[in-house]
């Protein structure tokens, strides 16, 4: 059953983002230069639909909270995030879609995928000697979320419903996506 | 580029497949699988990188401090690479495939190389594109192994579920990312 889901959300997700455009480092490269945020108007457009829809639908139970899984935060989230930034503008690939782009036949894609599992290994070969270091020294207590609506991770504003604020920052979201520029 | 669905269609393909991972399973991750497929390589080679045991509630545990991380989580999921998570890896890539088969856009031979804004800035020859690109590609994976995750995992479905790790991750890449792209290929 499990594999069954990973096959058909696996296709669906990566479906979605040969479709949106972005397999095509083009479209990230001028996004990231700000000449063309199509793809900024998306991802925008896409965060706070589906956080409207998940709040929404975790409150009256359809969609199971225990279903969450929210990443710690530490201060290597912030470095490897630019890490990962630089490397992105230079490519206009992140990891998923450097997959997906092998699918439209970019060869520059699949040097990209062999960085990557080159990067990956270094990572995991340097782990041990840096796990004890600030790097992964807790932000805020690590697992938080700012919405409360979880009974695994600990909200920051827990003053505020959490369906509430969840809802308000997805409306936001969808309100960056409409009112944004497509090209500037 | 025809076939490309507007932000507003695109978004809405790509905010339901956010919504219904994390509806029916969990949120959507790309960037741990690199590491598990590194691991299934290796286990190839070595007999000794990952070893069942019975004391750890996976059951696996690795001389590696990042692949017995979590409980040997890692561990286990390379001894089992038909697992949720890099089977959905995989289903990406026939996902986009369909797409591009079924109207979706499609690259021109050129584009396929190196997209028009490299060629426009560094010229044709398409090698110089690979080895820039590979490195990239270590940098990114490596960032995304320190941050915990990735555009995917961090950004999109961390904010997904208004966790601060997402709004930070987004943050470093962002700064990053903005200013780096301006300089290599500049607003021209």
């Amino acid at each position: 059953m499990d594999t069954l889901l990973a096959i058909i959300l696996g296709i669906f997700f990566g479906f979605a983002l040969q479709r949106v455009g972005a397999n095509n480092p083009q479209n990230i490269i001028n996004m990231l230069r700000l000449k063309d945020l199509h793809l900024m108007k998306a991802i925008f457009f896409a965060i706070g639909i589906s956080s409207t829809l998940l709040f929404l639908l975790m409150a009256v139970g359809i969609i199971d909270s225990g279903h969450l899984s929210v990443k710690s935060s530490y201060f290597g989230v912030i470095l490897g995030g630019a890490l990962l930034g630089l490397g992105f503008a230079i490519a206009g690939y992140c990891p998923g879609t450097s997959l997906t782009a092998l699918a439209d036949g970019r060869k520059d894609a699949l040097f990209f995928v062999g960085g990557g599992l080159v990067g990956a290994l270094v990572y995991t070969l340097v782990y041990g000697t840096i796990e004890e270091t600030w790097l992964f020294d807790k932000i805020a207590g690590g697992k938080v979320m700012l919405a409360t609506g979880s009974e695994k991770f600990e909200p920051l504003l827990p003053m505020i419903p959490g369906t509430l604020l969840a809802v308000a920052i997805g409306i936001v979201f969808m309100l960056i996506a409409w009112k944004l520029p497509e090209k500037i | 580029m025809s076939g490309q669905l507007n932000w507003f269609k695109g978004g809405l393909l790509l905010g339901a497949a956010f919504l219904f991972a994390v509806a029916l399973v969990k949120p959507i991750g790309v960037s741990t699988q690199f590491v598990i497929a590194d691991g299934i390589i290796w286990n190839l080679f070595s007999d000794t990188i990952v070893q069942e045991n019975p004391e750890r509630k996976t059951g696996y545990s690795s001389p590696n401090a990042y692949l017995d991380k979590s409980d040997g989580k890692y561990a286990k999921n390379i001894a089992n690479p038909i697992n949720y998570s890099f089977i959905f890896v995989l289903a990406m890539i026939a996902g986009a495939f369909l797409s591009s088969k079924l109207g979706g856009p499609t690259p021109s031979a050129q584009d396929r190389q190196a997209p028009q804004v490299w060629r426009q800035r560094f010229g044709e020859n398409p090698f110089a594109r690979y080895i820039i690109v590979f490195f990239a590609g270590i940098l990114v994976l490596f960032g995304a192994r320190l941050a915990g995750g990735c555009t995917s995992g961090h950004m999109m479905s961390g904010m997904m579920q208004t966790s601060l790790s997402g709004y930070l991750f987004a943050l470093g890449a962002f700064a990053a990312a903005i200013p780096a792209a301006i300089l290599i290929y500049k607003r021209k």
